[in-house]
């Protein structure tokens, strides 16, 4: 099966405006789109530049605009796209090169909302317990792995890249819901803030550029609650 | 112009081996930084699914001698049963240390950690197979690097992210510093430091199909060999039995442990007849043999090089609940839906039981006597300590590299109280500078992907679950020619920023040393242990072959020494399962 991949490519040392490169591809049914990307890189043009690690939508690495939609390459079949596919990097984060975007941004707000357990009690000898329904409470917001589709498939952040963004507020809600932690006030009041989680339109985007599956608009939604009934 | 940056420690690699070493030396000195060529939280860590074992007992009586004698048998009883004692010992710990930390484990119904069987984990030394591997859900490693990531930042560990290390600064038996490529904008840095610890991953790039991610080049590893180090036990390289057919993808064993079975073509389960006691949860060495054998007898899937793992009789619920990323996999890359089909797989290279050789404190040693290079230190898959010889278990690689880095962050913290910043060496960032500059304005003709591609395609034939004198012979002649035309690949990206080109060829490098280190060393093993089978001599020979091999590259020649065997509680005996 032969595609042409359209990639919007930019190179600082040698562009000054991003542009449309094409390449044909012959690519097997079983293909991802990382697949026809490494062939295109490894095969037509090594100047092309990605992120990829483990290939199978784990790692986080290679979230990008795929036919309009934020997607991981690696975990979307060239078969599910047709002949024409389009690739560009992932909206409102400064491109470093080609698909590789600066993610500094992404991960000061992650760091923000103090993404680790809070507890200053000391711990027994063995484990804290916890029952399978409340591990069951935080289980969907475990799954996230900070591939940033979500945030920047989000209408708000486009509007005003401050904004905390749906990552950053499902890593919060992550914490907040287990029921270990006790730095749900600190959290919450980080989520209040002007660019917090009320900038939050509930548009959907972000549930759809979930690789993981995880129900983003309902997390927040929760976070939102827990701020409203909360004695902030 | 080279940035030098001045830490106490400097950590190279962000997985869980080198995140829990970070936290340990963070204790005492803010002066230690990690250098990871990935996101922290993109390393291959965080795609271990199944489990980290550890004997809590939860669910079942376990004890912690009792999995000291599975390590033990599993790795054909080429592992240093000190090491296994203290890793088993401490495993306990270290699973409670990370639900402290946060870890969302699953739970019992009374709240302890729950903890599901794996392969080659038994009760009462083999009686039958007991629920050991402490997990969340398929996504265990994932949680464990998340948690390790998240305490750094609560410890304000200092990251430097998308920095490949290219070159140890070592001299006179004594560790000072490294020199890293800065991808962003191609900048060379060298970082000065009293002691570094390499925790840089495996190696299974080197084969066509394998479980390990693009990034799992064995860096940490080459660089030690060209710096004089020697490397311990290469010649064991594990494969897994359940890779997705073809594309290697990783079906964890937990599958196998929540019920799973291997099929022939005639929807036999076949493993009843190799091994009757763990039947589907034999080692993993022994499986892909097994399945090997299948495949030659043409008793493989429509007579080809796959079989079938066969969980639907497992019910909806199980399989989505307890395996929802391996469902999801199955679904996204196959189309199949494993609740009504099964998977279609075949051995897949997953895990470098060999490696930089160190001591249980995590360092680096130089000889059969152990003698310490000072400052050096290297934990996690990248190392050999040994306690997985020469065949890992399932869930005992994520045991290792948090026992392991947590106790070579304590010696290395220690080490720096006492240490001075040893000097600089003469032109220190000069050999890394040059290897960059050879690379970028090469003329050749030849091309990174294509010797990679026949590289991998090359040693899965000839030095993979099988191999053969004559096989070896020829992959050694291959890797000479390959290494040849290395030298004359050339680049299509000669800029600095974001230069994967010159990464990709960098890391062709170190699967090239790599690969024939393996190669020399299983030649020169004439016996069949654990994860290395030869065909021209089936059997094990203690007799002669019970020992580490050490292999050192002096002047591009290779020299095979040996070490040998630490044995305390258990005496070898023939592996039967
Ligand atoms: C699919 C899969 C499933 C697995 N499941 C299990 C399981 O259930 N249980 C179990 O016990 N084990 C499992 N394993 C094995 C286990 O996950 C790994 O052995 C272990 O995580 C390795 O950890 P590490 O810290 O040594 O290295 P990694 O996590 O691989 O980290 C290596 C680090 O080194 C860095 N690095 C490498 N080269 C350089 C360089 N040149 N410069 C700078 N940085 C560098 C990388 O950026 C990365 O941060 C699994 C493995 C795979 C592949
Ligand atoms: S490469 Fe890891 S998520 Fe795609």
């Amino acid at each position: 099966m032969r595609v042409v991949l359209k990639i919007k490519r930019f190179n600082p040392e040698r562009d000054r405006e991003p542009y449309w490169a094409e390449y044909e591809v012959d690519v097997e049914p079983v293909d991802r789109v990382l697949d026809a990307l490494e062939y295109v890189k490894w095969h037509l043009d090594g100047t092309l530049a990605f992120r990829r690690s483990c290939a199978h939508g784990i790692c986080g690495s290679d979230a990008m605009l795929i036919n309009g939609r934020n997607r991981l390459a690696c975990k979307v079949l060239v078969k599910e796209l047709g002949a024409r596919i389009t690739v560009e990097p992932l909206r409102g984060f400064p491109v470093i090169k080609d698909l590789v975007v600066d993610m500094e941004g992404f991960f000061a707000k992650y760091r923000a909302i103090k993404p680790y357990l809070i507890n200053d009690e000391p711990p027994p000898e063995t484990e804290r317990r916890q029952s399978p329904e409340e591990r069951a409470r935080f289980d969907d917001t475990t799954k996230c792995i900070l591939c940033a589709a979500c945030t920047t498939s989000c209408p708000s952040f486009w509007a005003n890249g401050e904004y905390i963004g749906p990552a950053a507020i499902v890593n919060a809600h992550r914490f907040i819901f287990d029921s270990r932690d006790r730095g749900a006030a600190e959290r919450l009041a980080v989520l209040n803030a002007r660019l917090g989680v009320w900038r939050c339109r509930t548009i959907f985007n972000c549930v759809e550029a979930c690789p993981r599956g995880i129900d983003v608009t309902r997390a927040i939604a929760e976070v939102k609650r827990a701020l409203l009934f909360s004695s902030l | 112009m080279t940035t030098v940056h001045r830490y106490d420690a400097v950590i190279v690699g962000a997985g869980g081996a080198g995140l829990r070493a970070a936290l340990e030396v963070a204790r005492v000195t803010p002066r230690v930084a990690v250098v990871s060529k990935l996101y922290p939280i993109r390393s291959h860590t965080g795609t271990a699914q199944g489990g980290i074992g550890a004997a809590l007992g939860n669910m079942e009586e376990d004890h912690w001698e009792w999995h000291m004698f599975d390590t033990v048998k599993g790795s054909d009883y080429l592992a240093d049963q000190d090491a296994v004692e203290l890793m088993c010992q401490e495993a306990i710990t270290c699973v409670y240390e990370l639900e402290h930390w946060g870890l969302p484990f699953d739970r019992t119904p009374d709240g302890k950690i729950a903890q599901r069987r794996f392969g080659g984990h038994t009760r009462n030394f083999g009686e039958a197979p007991v629920r050991r591997a402490c997990h969340a859900a398929d996504r265990t490693g994932h949680m464990i690097l998340q948690t390790l990531y998240q305490q750094c930042i609560k410890h304000e560990v200092t990251f430097f992210n998308e920095f490949h290390v290219l070159d140890l600064l070592l001299e006179d038996n004594v560790c000072r510093g490294v020199v890293a490529l800065s991808l962003a904008d191609g900048e060379l840095h060298l970082f000065h430091a009293k002691a570094v610890l390499f925790a840089t991953g495996g190696f299974g790039r080197m084969y066509k199909v394998t479980s390990n991610a693009r990034s799992l080049t064995g860096d940490g590893v080459a660089i030690a060999l060209r710096r004089g180090i020697p490397l311990e036990d290469m010649e064991f390289f594990q494969f897994h039995p359940t890779g997705i057919y073809k594309l290697g993808i990783l079906i964890s064993e937990a599958a196998r442990g929540e019920g799973g079975v291997l099929r022939n073509r005639q929807g036999e389960r076949f493993m009843e007849r190799y091994a009757p006691t763990l039947l589907d949860l034999a080692p993993r060495d022994i499986i892909s043999r097994c399945m090997y054998t299948e495949i030659r007898e043409g008793r493989g899937i429509d007579g080809k090089d796959y079989l079938h793992l066969d969980l639907t009789h497992l019910g909806r619920e199980v399989i989505e609940k307890k395996l929802p990323d391996i469902t999801d996999f199955a679904r996204t890359y196959l189309g199949i839906d494993p609740v009504r089909e099964p998977i279609p797989v075949q051995p897949t290279a997953h895990y470098a039981m060999g490696g930089i050789p160190t001591d249980v404190r995590g360092r680096v040693i130089l000889d059969e006597k152990n003698t310490p290079v000072l400052g050096f230190y290297a934990a996690g898959e990248c190392a050999c300590v040994s306690v997985h010889g020469a065949n890992r278990l399932g869930t005992n690689s994520l045991v290792d590299i948090l026992v392991f880095g947590k106790l070579a962050g304590r010696d290395m913290a220690e080490y720096i109280r006492g240490a001075d910043f040893a000097p600089l060496p003469k032109d220190a960032d000069g050999p890394a500078r040059e290897e960059c500059e050879r690379l970028l304005t090469s003329n050749g003709s030849e091309s990174v992907a294509r010797l990679r591609e026949t590289l991998q395609r090359e040693m899965m034939d000839k030095a993979s679950v099988f191999r053969t004198q004559e096989g070896l012979e020829a992959m050694l002649t291959t890797l000479k020619e390959l290494k040849d035309r290395y030298r004359r690949v050339r680049l299509q990206d000669k800029g600095k920023i974001f230069n994967t080109d010159l990464q990709e060829a960098l890391e062709l490098g170190y699967l090239l040393d790599l690969a024939e280190v393996t190669v020399v060393s299983a030649l020169a093993r004439r016996e069949s242990r654990g994860a290395h089978y030869r065909e021209d001599f089936p059997k094990r020979n203690d007799a002669e072959w019970l020992k580490h091999t050490l292999a050192y590259r002096i002047n591009g020649e290779f020299e095979l020494r040996y070490k040998p065997v630490v044995i305390t509680r258990f005496q070898p005996v023939e592996r039967k399962y």
